[in-house]
Protein backbone atom coordinates (compact mmCIF):
# COMPACT_ATOMS: atom_id res chain seq x y z
CA UNK A 1 0.00 0.00 0.00
CA UNK A 2 2.77 2.41 0.92
CA UNK A 3 4.55 1.73 -2.36
CA UNK A 4 1.35 2.12 -4.31
CA UNK A 5 0.45 5.43 -2.64
CA UNK A 6 4.01 6.64 -3.28
CA UNK A 7 3.65 5.88 -7.00
CA UNK A 8 0.27 7.58 -7.21
CA UNK A 9 1.69 10.53 -5.34
CA UNK A 10 4.49 10.93 -7.89
CA UNK A 11 2.16 10.36 -10.80
CA UNK A 12 -0.60 12.84 -9.91
CA UNK A 13 1.33 15.38 -7.87
CA UNK A 14 -0.96 14.84 -4.87
CA UNK A 15 0.30 13.33 -1.63
CA UNK A 16 -1.95 10.39 -0.76
CA UNK A 17 -1.84 7.92 2.13
CA UNK A 18 -2.85 4.30 2.63
CA UNK A 19 -6.09 4.91 4.55
CA UNK A 20 -7.19 7.47 1.97
CA UNK A 21 -6.47 5.05 -0.85
CA UNK A 22 -8.29 2.16 0.83
CA UNK A 23 -11.37 4.27 1.59
CA UNK A 24 -11.32 5.59 -1.98
CA UNK A 25 -11.33 1.97 -3.19
CA UNK A 26 -14.37 1.17 -1.00
CA UNK A 27 -16.32 4.22 -2.19
CA UNK A 28 -15.38 3.56 -5.83
CA UNK A 29 -16.45 -0.08 -5.48
CA UNK A 30 -19.93 0.93 -4.22
CA UNK A 31 -20.23 3.48 -7.03
CA UNK A 32 -19.47 0.78 -9.60
CA UNK A 33 -21.91 -1.62 -7.91
CA UNK A 34 -24.61 1.07 -7.96
CA UNK A 35 -24.18 1.52 -11.72
CA UNK A 36 -23.66 -2.11 -12.69
CA UNK A 37 -26.07 -3.74 -10.19
CA UNK A 38 -28.53 -5.33 -12.66
CA UNK A 39 -25.72 -7.08 -14.54
CA UNK A 40 -23.73 -8.43 -11.59
CA UNK A 41 -26.42 -9.81 -9.27
CA UNK A 42 -26.01 -13.61 -9.15
CA UNK A 43 -29.77 -14.24 -8.75
CA UNK A 44 -32.92 -12.31 -9.64
CA UNK A 45 -33.66 -9.63 -7.03
CA UNK A 46 -37.27 -10.68 -6.48
CA UNK A 47 -36.70 -14.37 -7.21
CA UNK A 48 -37.26 -16.86 -4.39
CA UNK A 49 -34.27 -19.16 -4.70
CA UNK A 50 -34.20 -21.04 -1.41
CA UNK A 51 -36.92 -22.99 0.39
CA UNK A 52 -35.35 -22.04 3.70
CA UNK A 53 -35.78 -18.47 4.91
CA UNK A 54 -33.18 -16.46 6.86
CA UNK A 55 -30.56 -18.92 5.57
CA UNK A 56 -26.96 -18.83 6.81
CA UNK A 57 -23.89 -17.83 4.81
CA UNK A 58 -23.25 -20.54 2.20
CA UNK A 59 -21.16 -20.81 -0.96
CA UNK A 60 -24.30 -20.51 -3.09
CA UNK A 61 -25.73 -17.56 -1.11
CA UNK A 62 -22.70 -15.68 0.26
CA UNK A 63 -24.83 -13.34 2.42
CA UNK A 64 -27.55 -15.87 3.26
CA UNK A 65 -31.20 -15.55 2.27
CA UNK A 66 -33.91 -13.13 3.39
CA UNK A 67 -37.33 -13.61 5.00
CA UNK A 68 -38.81 -15.02 1.79
CA UNK A 69 -35.76 -17.08 0.79
CA UNK A 70 -34.39 -14.55 -1.71
CA UNK A 71 -30.65 -14.17 -2.27
CA UNK A 72 -29.37 -11.48 0.09
CA UNK A 73 -26.21 -10.66 -1.93
CA UNK A 74 -28.30 -9.78 -4.98
CA UNK A 75 -30.62 -7.64 -2.88
CA UNK A 76 -27.77 -5.76 -1.19
CA UNK A 77 -26.09 -5.12 -4.57
CA UNK A 78 -29.36 -3.82 -5.99
CA UNK A 79 -30.02 -1.81 -2.80
CA UNK A 80 -26.76 0.08 -3.45
CA UNK A 81 -28.44 1.54 -6.49
CA UNK A 82 -31.23 3.16 -4.43
CA UNK A 83 -29.13 4.20 -1.45
CA UNK A 84 -26.26 5.66 -3.48
CA UNK A 85 -28.43 7.01 -6.31
CA UNK A 86 -31.04 8.81 -4.18
CA UNK A 87 -28.41 10.19 -1.82
CA UNK A 88 -26.23 11.44 -4.68
CA UNK A 89 -29.13 13.17 -6.39
CA UNK A 90 -30.23 14.76 -3.10
CA UNK A 91 -26.74 15.91 -2.14
CA UNK A 92 -26.20 17.38 -5.62
CA UNK A 93 -29.39 19.46 -5.38
CA UNK A 94 -28.82 20.44 -1.74
CA UNK A 95 -25.24 21.54 -2.27
CA UNK A 96 -25.92 23.30 -5.56
CA UNK A 97 -28.77 25.29 -4.01
CA UNK A 98 -27.08 25.83 -0.66
CA UNK A 99 -23.69 26.84 -2.03
CA UNK A 100 -25.13 29.19 -4.69
CA UNK A 101 -27.44 30.87 -2.16
CA UNK A 102 -24.65 31.04 0.41
CA UNK A 103 -22.25 32.76 -1.99
CA UNK A 104 -25.00 35.08 -3.22
CA UNK A 105 -25.90 36.03 0.37
CA UNK A 106 -22.26 36.78 1.17
CA UNK A 107 -21.78 38.91 -1.94
CA UNK A 108 -25.07 40.81 -1.62
CA UNK A 109 -24.81 41.39 2.13
CA UNK A 110 -27.29 43.70 3.86
CA UNK A 111 -30.91 42.77 4.37
CA UNK A 112 -30.94 40.07 1.67
CA UNK A 113 -28.18 38.26 3.53
CA UNK A 114 -29.91 38.62 6.91
CA UNK A 115 -33.28 37.49 5.56
CA UNK A 116 -31.84 34.42 3.82
CA UNK A 117 -29.72 33.49 6.84
CA UNK A 118 -32.60 33.82 9.31
CA UNK A 119 -35.01 31.85 7.15
CA UNK A 120 -32.62 29.00 6.45
CA UNK A 121 -31.47 28.88 10.08
CA UNK A 122 -35.09 28.52 11.08
CA UNK A 123 -35.55 25.66 8.61
CA UNK A 124 -32.40 24.10 9.99
CA UNK A 125 -33.94 23.93 13.45
CA UNK A 126 -36.47 21.31 12.44
CA UNK A 127 -34.99 17.94 13.40
CA UNK A 128 -34.20 16.16 10.12
CA UNK A 129 -35.95 12.87 10.79
CA UNK A 130 -39.05 14.72 11.91
CA UNK A 131 -39.11 16.81 8.73
CA UNK A 132 -38.94 13.58 6.71
CA UNK A 133 -41.80 12.06 8.71
CA UNK A 134 -44.01 15.11 8.27
CA UNK A 135 -43.45 15.35 4.51
CA UNK A 136 -44.00 11.65 3.93
CA UNK A 137 -47.19 11.87 5.98
CA UNK A 138 -48.42 14.81 3.92
CA UNK A 139 -47.30 13.92 0.40
CA UNK A 140 -46.63 10.18 0.49
CA UNK A 141 -43.36 8.46 -0.27
CA UNK A 142 -41.93 8.14 -3.77
CA UNK A 143 -38.39 8.43 -5.02
CA UNK A 144 -38.70 12.00 -6.39
CA UNK A 145 -40.37 13.14 -3.12
CA UNK A 146 -37.58 11.50 -1.12
CA UNK A 147 -34.88 13.20 -3.20
CA UNK A 148 -36.51 16.62 -2.88
CA UNK A 149 -37.18 16.22 0.85
CA UNK A 150 -33.61 15.15 1.59
CA UNK A 151 -32.33 18.01 -0.58
CA UNK A 152 -34.47 20.60 1.26
CA UNK A 153 -33.42 19.25 4.67
CA UNK A 154 -29.72 19.59 3.89
CA UNK A 155 -29.75 22.86 1.93
CA UNK A 156 -29.54 25.12 5.04
CA UNK A 157 -26.40 23.34 6.26
CA UNK A 158 -24.68 23.72 2.89
CA UNK A 159 -25.81 27.36 2.80
CA UNK A 160 -24.35 28.15 6.19
CA UNK A 161 -21.05 26.45 5.36
CA UNK A 162 -20.61 28.13 1.96
CA UNK A 163 -21.66 31.53 3.30
CA UNK A 164 -19.09 31.41 6.08
CA UNK A 165 -16.34 30.66 3.56
CA UNK A 166 -17.57 33.18 1.00
CA UNK A 167 -17.76 35.99 3.56
CA UNK A 168 -14.01 35.64 4.08
CA UNK A 169 -13.24 35.68 0.35
CA UNK A 170 -15.63 38.59 -0.15
CA UNK A 171 -13.35 40.93 1.83
CA UNK A 172 -10.44 40.38 -0.58
CA UNK A 173 -9.18 43.12 -2.86
CA UNK A 174 -9.80 41.23 -6.10
CA UNK A 175 -13.51 41.11 -5.27
CA UNK A 176 -13.58 44.86 -4.76
CA UNK A 177 -11.80 45.26 -8.11
CA UNK A 178 -14.32 43.02 -9.84
CA UNK A 179 -17.20 44.95 -8.26
CA UNK A 180 -15.78 48.26 -9.45
CA UNK A 181 -15.39 46.77 -12.93
CA UNK A 182 -19.16 46.36 -12.75
CA UNK A 183 -19.28 42.57 -12.91
CA UNK A 184 -22.64 40.85 -12.44
CA UNK A 185 -23.61 38.82 -9.34
CA UNK A 186 -23.37 35.60 -11.37
CA UNK A 187 -19.83 36.39 -12.46
CA UNK A 188 -18.73 37.33 -8.94
CA UNK A 189 -20.10 34.10 -7.54
CA UNK A 190 -19.02 31.72 -10.27
CA UNK A 191 -15.66 33.11 -11.36
CA UNK A 192 -14.29 34.98 -8.35
CA UNK A 193 -15.58 33.28 -5.20
CA UNK A 194 -16.28 29.66 -6.13
CA UNK A 195 -12.74 28.82 -7.34
CA UNK A 196 -11.40 29.96 -3.97
CA UNK A 197 -13.68 27.83 -1.81
CA UNK A 198 -14.09 24.76 -4.02
CA UNK A 199 -11.83 22.49 -1.94
CA UNK A 200 -13.64 22.81 1.41
CA UNK A 201 -17.00 22.80 -0.39
CA UNK A 202 -16.06 19.48 -1.97
CA UNK A 203 -15.24 18.04 1.47
CA UNK A 204 -18.56 19.39 2.78
CA UNK A 205 -20.44 17.66 -0.06
CA UNK A 206 -18.94 14.38 1.09
CA UNK A 207 -19.99 14.89 4.72
CA UNK A 208 -23.48 15.89 3.71
CA UNK A 209 -23.68 12.79 1.52
CA UNK A 210 -23.00 10.71 4.65
CA UNK A 211 -25.76 12.51 6.59
CA UNK A 212 -28.18 11.94 3.72
CA UNK A 213 -27.34 8.23 3.47
CA UNK A 214 -27.96 7.90 7.22
CA UNK A 215 -31.25 9.81 7.12
CA UNK A 216 -32.50 7.95 4.04
CA UNK A 217 -31.65 4.63 5.69
CA UNK A 218 -33.40 5.75 8.87
CA UNK A 219 -36.57 6.74 6.99
CA UNK A 220 -36.57 3.51 4.99
CA UNK A 221 -36.06 1.59 8.20
CA UNK A 222 -39.21 3.23 9.59
CA UNK A 223 -41.01 2.14 6.41
CA UNK A 224 -41.30 5.70 5.11
CA UNK A 225 -38.49 5.73 2.57
CA UNK A 226 -38.10 3.56 -0.53
CA UNK A 227 -41.28 1.51 -0.93
CA UNK A 228 -41.59 -2.20 -1.80
CA UNK A 229 -40.99 -3.97 -4.14
CA UNK A 230 -37.88 -1.78 -4.39
CA UNK A 231 -35.60 -1.74 -1.40
CA UNK A 232 -32.61 0.35 -0.37
CA UNK A 233 -30.35 -0.78 2.46
CA UNK A 234 -32.53 0.71 5.20
CA UNK A 235 -35.62 -1.03 3.80
CA UNK A 236 -33.68 -4.32 3.61
CA UNK A 237 -32.96 -4.10 7.35
CA UNK A 238 -36.63 -3.34 8.00
CA UNK A 239 -38.05 -6.24 6.01
CA UNK A 240 -35.64 -8.70 7.62
CA UNK A 241 -35.88 -7.39 11.19
CA UNK A 242 -37.82 -10.55 12.14
CA UNK A 243 -34.59 -12.50 11.72
CA UNK A 244 -32.85 -10.47 14.42
CA UNK A 245 -33.76 -12.90 17.18
CA UNK A 246 -32.05 -15.76 15.27
CA UNK A 247 -29.04 -13.56 14.46
CA UNK A 248 -29.79 -13.94 10.71
CA UNK A 249 -27.11 -12.51 8.39
CA UNK A 250 -29.92 -10.89 6.37
CA UNK A 251 -30.27 -8.23 9.13
CA UNK A 252 -26.62 -7.39 9.51
CA UNK A 253 -25.54 -7.51 5.83
CA UNK A 254 -27.33 -4.31 4.70
CA UNK A 255 -26.35 -2.54 7.95
CA UNK A 256 -22.71 -3.39 7.31
CA UNK A 257 -23.08 -2.15 3.72
CA UNK A 258 -24.30 1.23 5.03
CA UNK A 259 -21.48 1.37 7.59
CA UNK A 260 -18.82 0.56 4.98
CA UNK A 261 -20.09 3.33 2.70
CA UNK A 262 -20.44 6.03 5.37
CA UNK A 263 -17.20 5.21 7.19
CA UNK A 264 -15.46 4.96 3.79
CA UNK A 265 -16.61 8.44 2.73
CA UNK A 266 -15.73 9.90 6.17
CA UNK A 267 -12.22 8.45 6.08
CA UNK A 268 -11.77 9.50 2.45
CA UNK A 269 -12.54 13.11 3.36
CA UNK A 270 -10.30 13.03 6.43
CA UNK A 271 -7.44 11.75 4.28
CA UNK A 272 -7.93 13.89 1.20
CA UNK A 273 -4.63 15.31 -0.02
CA UNK A 274 -3.92 18.56 1.81
CA UNK A 275 -3.66 20.31 -1.54
CA UNK A 276 -7.35 19.66 -2.33
CA UNK A 277 -8.72 20.28 1.17
CA UNK A 278 -7.04 23.62 1.75
CA UNK A 279 -7.79 25.14 -1.57
CA UNK A 280 -9.34 28.23 -0.07
CA UNK A 281 -8.24 31.79 0.37
CA UNK B 1 -20.43 45.52 29.79
CA UNK B 2 -23.04 43.98 32.11
CA UNK B 3 -25.89 45.28 30.02
CA UNK B 4 -24.83 43.22 27.01
CA UNK B 5 -25.87 39.86 28.43
CA UNK B 6 -29.61 40.60 28.82
CA UNK B 7 -29.78 42.11 25.34
CA UNK B 8 -27.92 39.15 23.80
CA UNK B 9 -30.26 36.72 25.54
CA UNK B 10 -33.32 38.72 24.52
CA UNK B 11 -32.07 38.62 20.91
CA UNK B 12 -31.64 34.86 21.11
CA UNK B 13 -35.17 34.42 22.49
CA UNK B 14 -36.55 36.58 19.69
CA UNK B 15 -34.81 34.40 17.13
CA UNK B 16 -36.30 31.34 18.84
CA UNK B 17 -39.77 32.84 18.59
CA UNK B 18 -39.31 33.67 14.90
CA UNK B 19 -38.00 30.15 14.32
CA UNK B 20 -41.07 28.69 16.00
CA UNK B 21 -43.33 30.61 13.61
CA UNK B 22 -41.37 29.45 10.53
CA UNK B 23 -41.33 25.89 11.86
CA UNK B 24 -45.04 25.81 12.56
CA UNK B 25 -45.75 27.19 9.11
CA UNK B 26 -43.51 24.58 7.50
CA UNK B 27 -45.11 21.74 9.46
CA UNK B 28 -48.56 23.00 8.54
CA UNK B 29 -47.68 23.53 4.87
CA UNK B 30 -46.08 20.11 4.49
CA UNK B 31 -49.15 18.35 5.87
CA UNK B 32 -51.71 20.56 4.14
CA UNK B 33 -50.52 20.23 0.54
CA UNK B 34 -53.07 17.57 -0.36
CA UNK B 35 -56.28 18.42 1.52
CA UNK B 36 -58.64 16.52 -0.82
CA UNK B 37 -56.81 13.32 -0.19
CA UNK B 38 -57.52 13.36 3.53
CA UNK B 39 -61.27 13.49 3.17
CA UNK B 40 -61.29 10.70 0.60
CA UNK B 41 -59.06 8.55 2.78
CA UNK B 42 -61.31 9.18 5.79
CA UNK B 43 -64.48 8.29 3.95
CA UNK B 44 -62.95 5.36 2.09
CA UNK B 45 -65.68 3.46 0.24
CA UNK B 46 -68.34 5.98 1.24
CA UNK B 47 -66.67 8.83 -0.65
CA UNK B 48 -69.63 10.09 -2.64
CA UNK B 49 -69.17 13.65 -3.98
CA UNK B 50 -71.80 14.99 -1.52
CA UNK B 51 -70.17 13.28 1.46
CA UNK B 52 -66.75 14.57 0.44
CA UNK B 53 -68.04 18.13 0.11
CA UNK B 54 -69.93 17.89 3.43
CA UNK B 55 -67.00 16.58 5.41
CA UNK B 56 -64.71 19.12 3.82
CA UNK B 57 -66.94 21.93 5.10
CA UNK B 58 -67.23 20.31 8.51
CA UNK B 59 -63.45 20.10 8.79
CA UNK B 60 -62.99 23.68 7.53
CA UNK B 61 -60.95 22.32 4.61
CA UNK B 62 -62.81 24.57 2.16
CA UNK B 63 -61.33 27.68 3.79
CA UNK B 64 -58.11 29.18 2.46
CA UNK B 65 -54.92 27.60 3.79
CA UNK B 66 -53.82 30.73 5.65
CA UNK B 67 -57.12 30.91 7.57
CA UNK B 68 -56.78 27.25 8.52
CA UNK B 69 -53.21 27.93 9.65
CA UNK B 70 -54.52 30.73 11.88
CA UNK B 71 -57.23 28.47 13.36
CA UNK B 72 -54.68 25.78 14.03
CA UNK B 73 -52.17 28.12 15.70
CA UNK B 74 -54.91 29.67 17.86
CA UNK B 75 -56.01 26.15 18.85
CA UNK B 76 -52.46 25.19 19.81
CA UNK B 77 -52.01 28.35 21.85
CA UNK B 78 -55.23 27.79 23.84
CA UNK B 79 -54.48 24.13 24.47
CA UNK B 80 -57.12 22.84 22.05
CA UNK B 81 -55.11 20.29 20.10
CA UNK B 82 -57.98 19.02 18.00
CA UNK B 83 -59.18 15.45 17.49
CA UNK B 84 -57.46 12.54 15.83
CA UNK B 85 -58.72 11.49 12.37
CA UNK B 86 -58.10 7.83 13.04
CA UNK B 87 -59.99 7.18 16.27
CA UNK B 88 -61.75 10.49 17.00
CA UNK B 89 -60.16 10.85 20.42
CA UNK B 90 -58.97 14.26 21.65
CA UNK B 91 -55.28 14.55 20.79
CA UNK B 92 -54.38 15.87 24.25
CA UNK B 93 -55.67 12.61 25.71
CA UNK B 94 -53.70 10.48 23.22
CA UNK B 95 -50.48 12.34 23.81
CA UNK B 96 -50.49 12.89 27.58
CA UNK B 97 -49.28 9.51 28.85
CA UNK B 98 -47.07 8.91 25.84
CA UNK B 99 -45.22 12.17 26.36
CA UNK B 100 -44.48 11.24 29.98
CA UNK B 101 -43.09 7.85 28.87
CA UNK B 102 -40.84 9.49 26.30
CA UNK B 103 -39.60 12.11 28.74
CA UNK B 104 -38.86 9.33 31.23
CA UNK B 105 -36.79 7.53 28.60
CA UNK B 106 -34.96 10.72 27.62
CA UNK B 107 -34.36 11.75 31.23
CA UNK B 108 -32.96 8.36 32.24
CA UNK B 109 -30.73 8.37 29.16
CA UNK B 110 -29.37 11.80 30.00
CA UNK B 111 -28.81 10.83 33.64
CA UNK B 112 -26.87 7.80 32.50
CA UNK B 113 -24.91 9.08 29.52
CA UNK B 114 -23.88 12.62 30.51
CA UNK B 115 -21.47 11.63 33.34
CA UNK B 116 -19.98 8.76 31.31
CA UNK B 117 -19.55 10.87 28.17
CA UNK B 118 -17.97 13.78 30.06
CA UNK B 119 -15.54 11.46 31.85
CA UNK B 120 -14.54 9.78 28.58
CA UNK B 121 -14.22 13.08 26.71
CA UNK B 122 -12.13 14.79 29.39
CA UNK B 123 -9.83 11.82 30.01
CA UNK B 124 -9.36 11.31 26.25
CA UNK B 125 -8.37 14.95 25.86
CA UNK B 126 -6.00 14.76 28.84
CA UNK B 127 -4.29 11.70 27.36
CA UNK B 128 -4.33 13.05 23.82
CA UNK B 129 -2.56 10.84 21.30
CA UNK B 130 -2.45 7.79 23.58
CA UNK B 131 -3.87 4.43 22.58
CA UNK B 132 -6.80 5.11 24.93
CA UNK B 133 -7.55 8.41 23.17
CA UNK B 134 -7.30 6.87 19.73
CA UNK B 135 -9.58 3.97 20.73
CA UNK B 136 -12.21 6.36 22.11
CA UNK B 137 -11.99 8.56 19.00
CA UNK B 138 -12.25 5.61 16.60
CA UNK B 139 -15.28 4.23 18.49
CA UNK B 140 -17.08 7.58 18.53
CA UNK B 141 -16.48 8.13 14.80
CA UNK B 142 -17.73 4.59 14.21
CA UNK B 143 -20.96 5.19 16.16
CA UNK B 144 -21.56 8.55 14.45
CA UNK B 145 -21.10 7.10 10.97
CA UNK B 146 -23.64 4.30 11.29
CA UNK B 147 -27.43 4.66 11.41
CA UNK B 148 -29.12 4.54 14.84
CA UNK B 149 -30.97 1.40 13.95
CA UNK B 150 -27.68 -0.39 13.43
CA UNK B 151 -26.58 0.52 16.96
CA UNK B 152 -29.94 -0.78 18.19
CA UNK B 153 -29.90 -4.03 16.20
CA UNK B 154 -26.28 -4.69 17.20
CA UNK B 155 -27.19 -4.15 20.86
CA UNK B 156 -30.11 -6.59 20.57
CA UNK B 157 -27.90 -9.11 18.79
CA UNK B 158 -25.17 -8.96 21.43
CA UNK B 159 -27.09 -8.59 24.69
CA UNK B 160 -30.40 -10.29 23.97
CA UNK B 161 -29.58 -12.95 21.35
CA UNK B 162 -26.03 -14.03 22.11
CA UNK B 163 -25.59 -13.23 25.80
CA UNK B 164 -29.31 -13.53 26.71
CA UNK B 165 -28.94 -10.94 29.49
CA UNK B 166 -31.84 -8.71 28.55
CA UNK B 167 -35.25 -8.92 26.91
CA UNK B 168 -35.30 -7.65 23.31
CA UNK B 169 -38.61 -5.81 23.67
CA UNK B 170 -39.47 -3.23 26.25
CA UNK B 171 -43.03 -3.28 27.48
CA UNK B 172 -43.57 -0.74 30.20
CA UNK B 173 -45.87 -2.75 32.42
CA UNK B 174 -45.98 -2.15 36.18
CA UNK B 175 -42.51 -2.44 37.55
CA UNK B 176 -42.05 -2.84 41.28
CA UNK B 177 -38.34 -3.39 41.80
CA UNK B 178 -35.39 -1.38 40.60
CA UNK B 179 -33.95 -4.51 38.98
CA UNK B 180 -37.00 -4.99 36.78
CA UNK B 181 -36.97 -1.34 35.80
CA UNK B 182 -33.34 -1.64 34.80
CA UNK B 183 -33.99 -4.73 32.71
CA UNK B 184 -36.87 -3.21 30.74
CA UNK B 185 -35.29 0.15 30.10
CA UNK B 186 -31.77 -1.20 29.61
CA UNK B 187 -31.82 -1.81 25.85
CA UNK B 188 -33.49 1.46 24.74
CA UNK B 189 -31.40 3.52 27.15
CA UNK B 190 -28.19 1.80 26.14
CA UNK B 191 -28.84 2.40 22.44
CA UNK B 192 -29.79 6.04 22.93
CA UNK B 193 -26.80 6.58 25.20
CA UNK B 194 -24.44 5.26 22.55
CA UNK B 195 -25.92 7.60 19.97
CA UNK B 196 -25.77 10.80 22.03
CA UNK B 197 -22.59 9.98 23.96
CA UNK B 198 -20.58 9.76 20.75
CA UNK B 199 -21.45 13.38 19.91
CA UNK B 200 -20.90 14.55 23.47
CA UNK B 201 -17.52 12.82 23.80
CA UNK B 202 -16.26 14.37 20.56
CA UNK B 203 -17.37 17.89 21.46
CA UNK B 204 -16.10 17.66 25.07
CA UNK B 205 -12.74 16.32 23.89
CA UNK B 206 -12.40 19.14 21.37
CA UNK B 207 -13.29 21.80 23.99
CA UNK B 208 -10.81 20.50 26.56
CA UNK B 209 -8.05 20.14 23.95
CA UNK B 210 -8.58 23.73 22.91
CA UNK B 211 -8.26 24.88 26.52
CA UNK B 212 -5.15 22.72 26.98
CA UNK B 213 -3.43 24.47 24.08
CA UNK B 214 -3.74 27.91 25.67
CA UNK B 215 -0.74 29.82 27.07
CA UNK B 216 -1.94 29.71 30.69
CA UNK B 217 -1.96 25.92 30.59
CA UNK B 218 1.58 25.93 29.23
CA UNK B 219 2.48 28.22 32.14
CA UNK B 220 0.89 25.81 34.63
CA UNK B 221 2.85 22.92 33.13
CA UNK B 222 6.09 24.93 33.26
CA UNK B 223 5.64 25.80 36.91
CA UNK B 224 5.43 22.07 37.60
CA UNK B 225 1.75 21.37 38.23
CA UNK B 226 0.78 17.69 37.97
CA UNK B 227 -1.12 16.63 34.80
CA UNK B 228 -4.30 16.00 36.82
CA UNK B 229 -4.08 19.46 38.38
CA UNK B 230 -3.45 21.09 34.99
CA UNK B 231 -6.57 19.47 33.53
CA UNK B 232 -8.92 19.80 36.51
CA UNK B 233 -7.90 23.18 37.97
CA UNK B 234 -6.62 25.11 34.97
CA UNK B 235 -8.14 23.79 31.74
CA UNK B 236 -11.55 22.50 32.84
CA UNK B 237 -13.03 25.69 34.38
CA UNK B 238 -12.37 27.50 31.12
CA UNK B 239 -13.84 24.71 29.01
CA UNK B 240 -17.07 24.55 31.06
CA UNK B 241 -18.95 26.86 28.68
CA UNK B 242 -18.30 24.86 25.51
CA UNK B 243 -18.88 21.60 27.39
CA UNK B 244 -22.28 22.64 28.74
CA UNK B 245 -23.13 23.82 25.23
CA UNK B 246 -22.03 20.42 23.90
CA UNK B 247 -24.23 18.60 26.43
CA UNK B 248 -27.34 20.60 25.48
CA UNK B 249 -26.67 20.13 21.76
CA UNK B 250 -26.07 16.40 22.17
CA UNK B 251 -29.32 16.05 24.07
CA UNK B 252 -31.08 17.50 21.03
CA UNK B 253 -29.79 14.46 19.09
CA UNK B 254 -31.98 12.43 21.44
CA UNK B 255 -34.95 13.34 19.23
CA UNK B 256 -33.68 11.56 16.12
CA UNK B 257 -32.56 8.62 18.22
CA UNK B 258 -35.86 8.40 20.09
CA UNK B 259 -37.85 7.96 16.87
CA UNK B 260 -35.80 4.90 15.86
CA UNK B 261 -35.40 3.46 19.34
CA UNK B 262 -39.10 3.65 20.28
CA UNK B 263 -39.99 1.94 17.01
CA UNK B 264 -37.47 -0.86 17.23
CA UNK B 265 -38.10 -1.65 20.91
CA UNK B 266 -41.84 -1.08 20.70
CA UNK B 267 -41.65 1.50 23.47
CA UNK B 268 -45.01 3.25 24.01
CA UNK B 269 -43.75 6.83 23.69
CA UNK B 270 -44.72 9.84 21.63
CA UNK B 271 -42.32 9.07 18.77
CA UNK B 272 -43.91 5.66 18.26
CA UNK B 273 -47.30 7.36 18.33
CA UNK B 274 -46.14 9.72 15.59
CA UNK B 275 -44.66 7.00 13.36
CA UNK B 276 -47.93 5.07 13.67
CA UNK B 277 -49.85 8.26 12.87
CA UNK B 278 -47.80 8.66 9.67
CA UNK B 279 -48.81 5.15 8.64
CA UNK B 280 -52.51 6.04 9.04
CA UNK B 281 -52.01 9.63 7.74
CA UNK B 282 -53.59 11.02 10.89
CA UNK B 283 -52.60 14.61 10.10
CA UNK B 284 -53.74 16.53 13.24
CA UNK B 285 -51.92 14.04 15.44
CA UNK B 286 -48.77 14.30 13.29
CA UNK B 287 -48.87 18.10 13.35
CA UNK B 288 -49.15 18.20 17.14
CA UNK B 289 -46.41 15.61 17.69
CA UNK B 290 -44.15 17.46 15.23
CA UNK B 291 -44.73 20.75 17.07
CA UNK B 292 -43.91 19.14 20.42
CA UNK B 293 -40.69 17.72 18.99
CA UNK B 294 -39.67 21.02 17.42
CA UNK B 295 -40.45 22.88 20.64
CA UNK B 296 -38.26 20.54 22.70
CA UNK B 297 -35.50 20.74 20.10
CA UNK B 298 -35.64 24.53 19.99
CA UNK B 299 -35.68 24.67 23.80
CA UNK B 300 -32.49 22.62 23.95
CA UNK B 301 -30.61 24.51 21.23
CA UNK B 302 -31.68 27.89 22.64
CA UNK B 303 -30.60 26.78 26.13
CA UNK B 304 -27.25 25.74 24.63
CA UNK B 305 -26.81 29.16 23.03
CA UNK B 306 -27.80 31.07 26.17
CA UNK B 307 -25.48 28.96 28.33
CA UNK B 308 -22.67 29.68 25.89
CA UNK B 309 -23.38 33.43 26.23
CA UNK B 310 -23.50 33.20 30.04
CA UNK B 311 -20.31 31.14 30.22
CA UNK B 312 -18.26 33.58 28.17
CA UNK B 313 -16.38 35.67 30.76
CA UNK B 314 -15.58 38.35 28.17
CA UNK B 315 -19.28 39.30 28.10
CA UNK B 316 -19.55 39.61 31.87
Amino acid sequence: MAVLSHHIGRWTGYRVNGVGLASFAVVLAWAIVAIAAPWITPHGVGEIVDYDYFGPLTAKFPLGTDYLGRDMLSRVLMGARYTVGISLAAVAIACFAGVSLGMAAAVMGGWADSALSRLLDALNSIPSKLFGLVVVAGVGSSIPVLIMTLAIIYTPGAFRFARALAVNVNTMDFITVARIRGESLGYLIGSEILPNIVGPVFADVGLRFVFIVLLLSGLSFLGLGVQPPNADWGALVRENIGGLSFGAPAVMAPSLAIASLTIGVNLLIDNLPQKIRDRSA
Amino acid sequence: MKARIPSLIAGRLLIALFTMVVVSFTVFAATAILPGDVVEILLGQAATPEAVAGLRTAMHLDEPALVRFGHWLAGLATGDLGTSYANHLPIAQLIGGRLVSSLKLAGLTALFSVPIALTLGITAAAMRGSIYDRTVSMLTIGVISVPEFMVATSAVLIFAVWLKWLPALSIARDVSTFGELLKIYAMPIMTLSFVISAQMIRMTRAAVIEALQSPYVEMAILKGASPARVVLRHALPNAIGPIVNAVALSLSYLLGGVIIVETIFNYPGIAKLMVDAVATRDLPLIQTCAMIFCLVYLLLTTTADILAILANPRLR
